[in-house]
């Protein structure tokens, strides 16, 4: 067994109650987080009921392939992060540390996909403005959703893929001993950012094309 | 763990190894991750704030003693008083007593030798500033014209000032006051010393929880209106944008949503002070602790629930007006409850009018004034009539000044020989609490009249008939700045030649009170079990003469 002391941060008497703590924390904090994508997900709902046949001709041209591809990259990578939350906590330090770097691959390559259709969309000029091509203009407010709402999306999405690096860092460089105490909070973070990816898939490529 | 040593060695009576003594320099300060340090970071921070907008609005009040206006131009009027609202609220009222007060006093009520995330207390103190930076930025750049509220299209078609700027300072704040409600709710939860149970913490705990609870859920939504605002003002995204079916009332609702709960963010902990305050110069426990609880937790659930009674005239419809103007009224009823059980609390107590006391009797008045003109508005009728006059400004001042500057002014003496084991001057401080009081009511009794007769807010210019009571409230202003300039010179004063306080000048009962003044770095030498509720001072509704004088028992055993 490893000395797991090192683990320990101020004010925790011990491992388990500071798991807690960080349960306790990370949870309070998501429901915050759950707020702030509540304000999206109220504009959406009025938007789309007021101009419901807009937002069904709007999501028409969401790009489908790399909105499916990226939800299997990001459900992918949650099963990789629960292995290494388990794996951390039996103390297996390869095991957690190969699934800690797969998930941030898995992360960096949702972007990757993400910022081509980007690329995509804009060579559409699908960026509500003046050369906007969709005649209709509540169309633009669908599209004022989707990059807001993949933008912060994205943005939360590096914030994971950031702390889960510096994880696997303190792992990497035994600075921290391998343990699920560390990694409970980025683990729940982690599933909390694909969680909302599961609200917006449906919200913004699939409402519309039934 | 019960009895469990924290290893380091008992500190002596004299001061030496209080929080202070760990060090001098000015890294340990900005480096430190102390709650009580965190806590004065935020306390001197908040300051500076304060007067900023305190300097703000002194214009503005000096420039509406003419009727056509002495100085100012329309532009500059209006960035002044934007000013004054974003400071005043973001930066002063929403940290000033759970960032300061909370910060220094959870941890020490509770028994616990810090917060639950230390690192992220200081980081939320890091955002805080970095925030101010933005706001200083737009201050210096010219400043934002929109008032504190940021309507659109007006804030994002319109306005000429800079408003991204200020936006973003007030976004980045929101996150430093989650990060404060997260480490608060946490340590609250998982920190209490053996046998602090929950019907044992102190109001202040309570009010402290409660807050935190309404700044986590709450304030996302105000953070996510505003980036929507900074994303239609700077790439031109239809968010609220009505020529492309957008919907600007949306963002009032959202904007309340978070600005309503945003006034119990400011009250709550008022309400907490208080109540400590008053069962410790009342030598009384407080009238019904468990609905003084409920109370609490009650205005803060009820409060995400009336933020539509901003919006009566916004076009809303009337089902909902109604729906809001009920629901208004029904958060009346703790915030009543409250306001009795103090008043039930003095009873018969053995009051003595130490500075905290004047302080915090002016609260229970000035907030019964806020509370009861608030029922008025919340009725559609009236508020119709006298919506956006003077008559809203001095009902929310009365809550917001009257009451919570009133309440933090109490808490600052009532626990500054527990924070720097000195002693205020008293007559200095009554003095100043006494001008407080009477030029606040001299500043904001004139503008419920004139609101009530027409005088509308954020005007420049207006009718000579309104004169005499402008005149009345920019002299009363000149008093309440005079006292709000005392303590900063007294407090000061005693920093260096305050008689010593001792750990309880005030023979008060909480576990603040039985370590040392000013505490050591992790605020007890040992863990201290607790045993009984708090407030065991003697009975409630006894007289006086039944008292038999016996000593009153403390919170816990903590030395």
């Amino acid at each position: 067994m490893n000395d797991l002391s090192r683990a320990l941060q101020e004010p925790w008497p011990d491992l388990a109650t500071q798991r807690t703590g960080v349960g306790v924390g990370i949870w309070v904090f998501l429901a915050s987080e759950i707020l702030f994508f509540s304000a999206l997900f109220v504009i959406y709902a009025v938007y789309r009921n007021f101009n419901a046949q807009a937002f069904a001709a709007a999501a028409k041209h969401t790009e489908l392939l790399y909105g499916t591809l990226n939800t299997g990259l990001l459900l992918t990578s949650s099963m990789t992060m629960t292995v290494a939350l388990r794996a951390a906590s039996a103390q297996l330090r390869r095991l957690t540390l190969a699934c800690l770097v797969l998930t941030i691959l898995l992360g960096l390559s949702f972007l990757l996909c993400k910022g081509l259709e980007y690329h995509d969309d804009l060579q559409k000029d699908l960026f509500p403005g003046a050369a906007f091509p969709l005649s209709s203009p509540p169309t633009q407010l669908f599209w004022m959703l989707y990059w807001i709402m993949t933008g912060i999306h994205a943005v939360h999405l590096c914030a994971g893929i950031a702390v889960v690096t510096a994880v696997a860092v303190l792992f990497w460089r035994q600075i921290v001993p391998v343990q699920g105490s560390t990694m409970e909070g980025v683990a729940t973070y982690w599933h909390f950012v694909d969680s909302v990816w599961l609200v917006l898939y449906p919200l913004l490529y699939l409402v519309g094309r039934s | 763990m019960t009895d469990m040593t924290l290893p380091f060695a008992p500190v002596e009576e004299t001061g030496h190894g209080s929080y202070l003594d760990e060090g001098h320099t000015l890294v340990s300060w900005l480096a430190t991750t102390d709650h009580k340090r965190i806590g004065i970071l935020y306390a001197l921070s908040i300051t500076v704030f304060f007067f900023i907008a305190g300097i703000a609005i002194g214009l503005v009040r000096l420039e509406l003693i003419e009727p056509n206006g002495m100085f100012l131009t329309n532009d500059a009027y209006d960035r002044l008083f934007t000013l004054h609202g974003i400071l005043m609220v973001w930066f002063f009222l929403v940290p000033s007593i759970p960032a300061t007060m909370g910060n220094f006093l959870l941890p020490l009520m509770i028994g616990a030798r810090d917060v639950a995330f230390p690192r992220l207390n200081l980081i939320s103190w890091y955002l805080f500033v970095f925030a101010g930076g933005f706001v200083a930025y737009m201050l210096i750049s010219g400043g934002a014209d929109t008032g504190w509220t940021f309507y659109p299209p007006f804030s994002t078609d319109y306005a000429n000032g800079h408003v991204i700027a200020a936006a973003a300072g007030v976004f980045v704040a929101g996150f430093s006051s989650i990060a404060t409600g997260v480490n608060f709710i946490t340590t609250t939860h998982m920190l209490r010393a053996p046998g602090m149970t929950w019907f044992r913490l102190p109001l202040f705990v309570w009010a402290i929880y409660a807050v935190s609870l309404v700044m986590v859920l709450a304030t996302p939504v105000l953070a996510m209106s505003l980036l929507l605002i900074i994303a239609e003002r700077a790439f031109g995204l239809p968010v609220f944008d009505a020529a492309r079916g957008g919907d600007p009332v949306l963002f009032q609702h959202l904007f309340w949503f978070y600005s309503h709960p945003a006034v119990y963010i400011m009250i709550l902990p008022a309400m907490g002070v208080v109540s400590e305050v008053f069962a410790c110069f009342a030598r009384r426990q407080v009238f019904g602790y468990s609905f003084m609880v409920y109370a609490l937790l009650a205005i803060a659930v009820i409060g995400f629930m009336v933020w539509g009674h901003h919006m009566f005239v916004a076009g809303q419809s009337q089902l909902a007006t109604l729906v809001f103007s009920f629901l208004t009224f029904i958060v009346a009823v703790p915030s009543a409850i409250k306001v009795f059980n103090w008043t039930a609390t003095l009873y018969q107590g053995q009051i003595s009018f130490e500075a905290p006391m004047l302080y915090s009797l002016g609260f229970l008045g000035l907030f019964t004034i806020g509370g009861l003109t608030g029922l008025y508005l919340a009725s559609g009728p009236i508020d119709i009539q006298v919506h956006d006059t003077y008559f809203v400004i001095a009902h929310f001042h009365y809550i917001m000044v009257g009451a919570s500057v009133s309440a933090f002014m109490a808490g600052i003496h009532y626990w500054w020989p527990k924070v720097t084991g000195r002693m205020y001057h008293e007559f200095w401080a009554q003095f100043a609490a006494i001008t407080m009081f009477l030029g606040f009511n001299m500043t904001f009794m004139p503008q419920f009249l004139m609101g009530w007769e027409g005088m509308m807010r954020r005007y420049h210019h207006y009718p000579p008939v309104f004169q005499i009571w402008h005149v009345f409230s920019s002299a009363g202003a000149a008093i309440l700045a005079v006292a709000y300039l005392m303590p900063l010179v007294y407090l000061s004063w005693s920093l260096k030649a305050g008689a010593r306080a001792g750990n309880n000048p005030w023979q008060a009962t909480g576990l603040e009170w039985q370590t040392t003044s000013p505490p050591p770095k992790r605020n007890f030498t040992r863990q201290p079990p607790v045993s009984s509720a708090p407030y065991m001072y003697h009975e409630t509704g006894q007289p006086r003469s039944s008292d038999d004088r016996r000593p009153i028992r403390p919170h816990g055993e903590a030395q």
